[in-house]
């Protein structure tokens, strides 16, 4: 908190209206991949600077408990789904510090944290898919892989991404759309290799999933873990041995049945 | 090497779209998977991986944390961008692929190293941030 609270004194909102903030921010940036303790974090400045300082929160990848105050209610959010969207995690940053600045209300507040739960990807689809596809062409690289199988590579990605996002809007079930993703990114390559195109199928397969594997998801958990964050540590490791399980499957099929 | 370098820059900052970073970090996102990239590459040979993993993320953190003050932006933005070639994504799939495949030893070493790896990054950035946070309190 930059400002002296002698010159700033805020005006003492309701316990309700602050529990209310503070869930969405929170419930905001977990969405959008934010470590355990930033979401803490951010819950406690706002409910702060809104006149609670003693406010506790317990956080979990799929749910938050909130309490502003000794003599209110606790609240509590569950979460569904999670991303990695940093442009949301940035957004809500920065309401959270023009808060505590003075520079907005709590209604204001909330107004700009409901825009920014409702805001889309900031790029559009077949530029994500292109990003996918040249992503994995470049890792196929960095594993060592030869430049003539770098287009093989960057199709399959591409194909891959494609899958994952159809079939995530088909059912929303996360470990099938990552399945069927891994096994198309498994045919194709196989595809290319039998038509003499591509060359190392292993070098290929590992390019093309990197964008659907979930290296970033163990590295939050153990991040979690260190920090003491038990209970999320362990459920993120679980979402991330999931992931990976599904794409080694999804792979492995593809392999055996052709 | 310098083929690593073009890619890792590009695949860092292709990751940072699928990410939905702003838009105005994409270069420095990339700037960050690249250097963090290199300094693996070079370490790895002579520290392994594990190690080499722990300081590229460590100096790539303290390089976030710059980025961050300069640009004003959270530090996670750069700190993920970093870390995006250095996550053992691949390992794990790998281990996960021996375990279908009934090749458990194997998926138990790789699982090892995935889970060794990703200890070491998250060590780095979370060492990264008490550097900063002891060069603040002195400055």
């Amino acid at each position: 908190m930059n400002s002296d609270p002698v010159v700033h004194k805020p005006d003492r909102a309701d316990i309700a209206t602050t529990t209310d903030l503070c869930l969405l921010a929170g419930k905001i940036m977990l969405q959008s991949g934010a470590e355990t303790y930033r979401v803490e974090d951010t819950m406690s400045r706002i409910a702060a600077c809104l006149g609670f300082p003693k406010s506790t929160s317990y956080v979990t990848p799929t749910g938050i408990m909130f309490q502003a105050d000794e003599a209110g209610a606790a609240k509590l959010t569950g979460i569904a789904e999670r991303t990695t969207d940093l442009q949301k995690v940035t957004a809500v940053n920065g309401i959270s510090r023009q808060l505590s600045g003075g520079q907005l209300t709590a209604e204001q507040a909330r107004l700009k944290l409901k825009e920014v739960e409702c805001a889309a990807h900031a790029f559009p689809i077949w530029l994500q898919i292109a990003a996918a596809s040249i992503a994995s062409g470049c890792f196929m690289i960095m594993f060592q892989g030869g430049w003539n199988d770098f287009v093989p590579a960057m199709f399959s990605g591409g194909f891959g991404y494609c899958a994952v996002i159809y079939f995530h809007q088909l059912v929303r079930v996360k470990f099938f759309s990552e399945l069927m993703a891994s096994f198309v990114v498994g045919l194709i390559s196989l595809i290319f290799v039998q038509l003499g195109w591509g060359h190392a199928l292993d070098k290929i397969i590992i390019g093309s999933v990197m964008p659907l594997v979930p290296g970033l998801l163990i590295t939050n958990a153990v991040r979690d873990l260190m920090a003491g964050h038990l209970v999320s540590g362990l459920s993120r490791g679980v979402e991330a041995f999931l992931t990976a399980f599904a794409i080694g499957t999804g792979i492995a099929v593809a392999i055996t049945i052709f | 090497m310098f083929a690593q370098l073009v890619t890792s820059f590009i695949a860092s900052s292709a990751f940072t779209i699928l990410f939905n970073t702003p838009k105005r970090s994409l270069l420095q996102c990339g700037i960050a998977g690249m250097i963090s990239w290199m300094i693996y590459l070079l370490l790895q040979g002579i520290w392994g991986p594990i190690l080499a993993s722990l300081i590229a993320t460590t100096l790539v953190g303290i390089m976030g944390q710059i980025f961050a003050r300069l640009y004003k932006l959270p530090v996670i933005i750069f700190s993920v961008a970093g870390i995006i070639p250095l996550v053992p994504g691949g390992i794990a799939y790998d281990a996960m692929r021996k375990f279908v495949e009934n090749d458990h030893n194997a998926a138990v070493q790789l699982a090892a190293q995935a889970f060794l790896i990703s200890g070491s990054i998250a060590m780095g950035l979370i060492l990264s941030e008490v550097l900063n946070q002891m060069v603040r309190r002195r400055a």
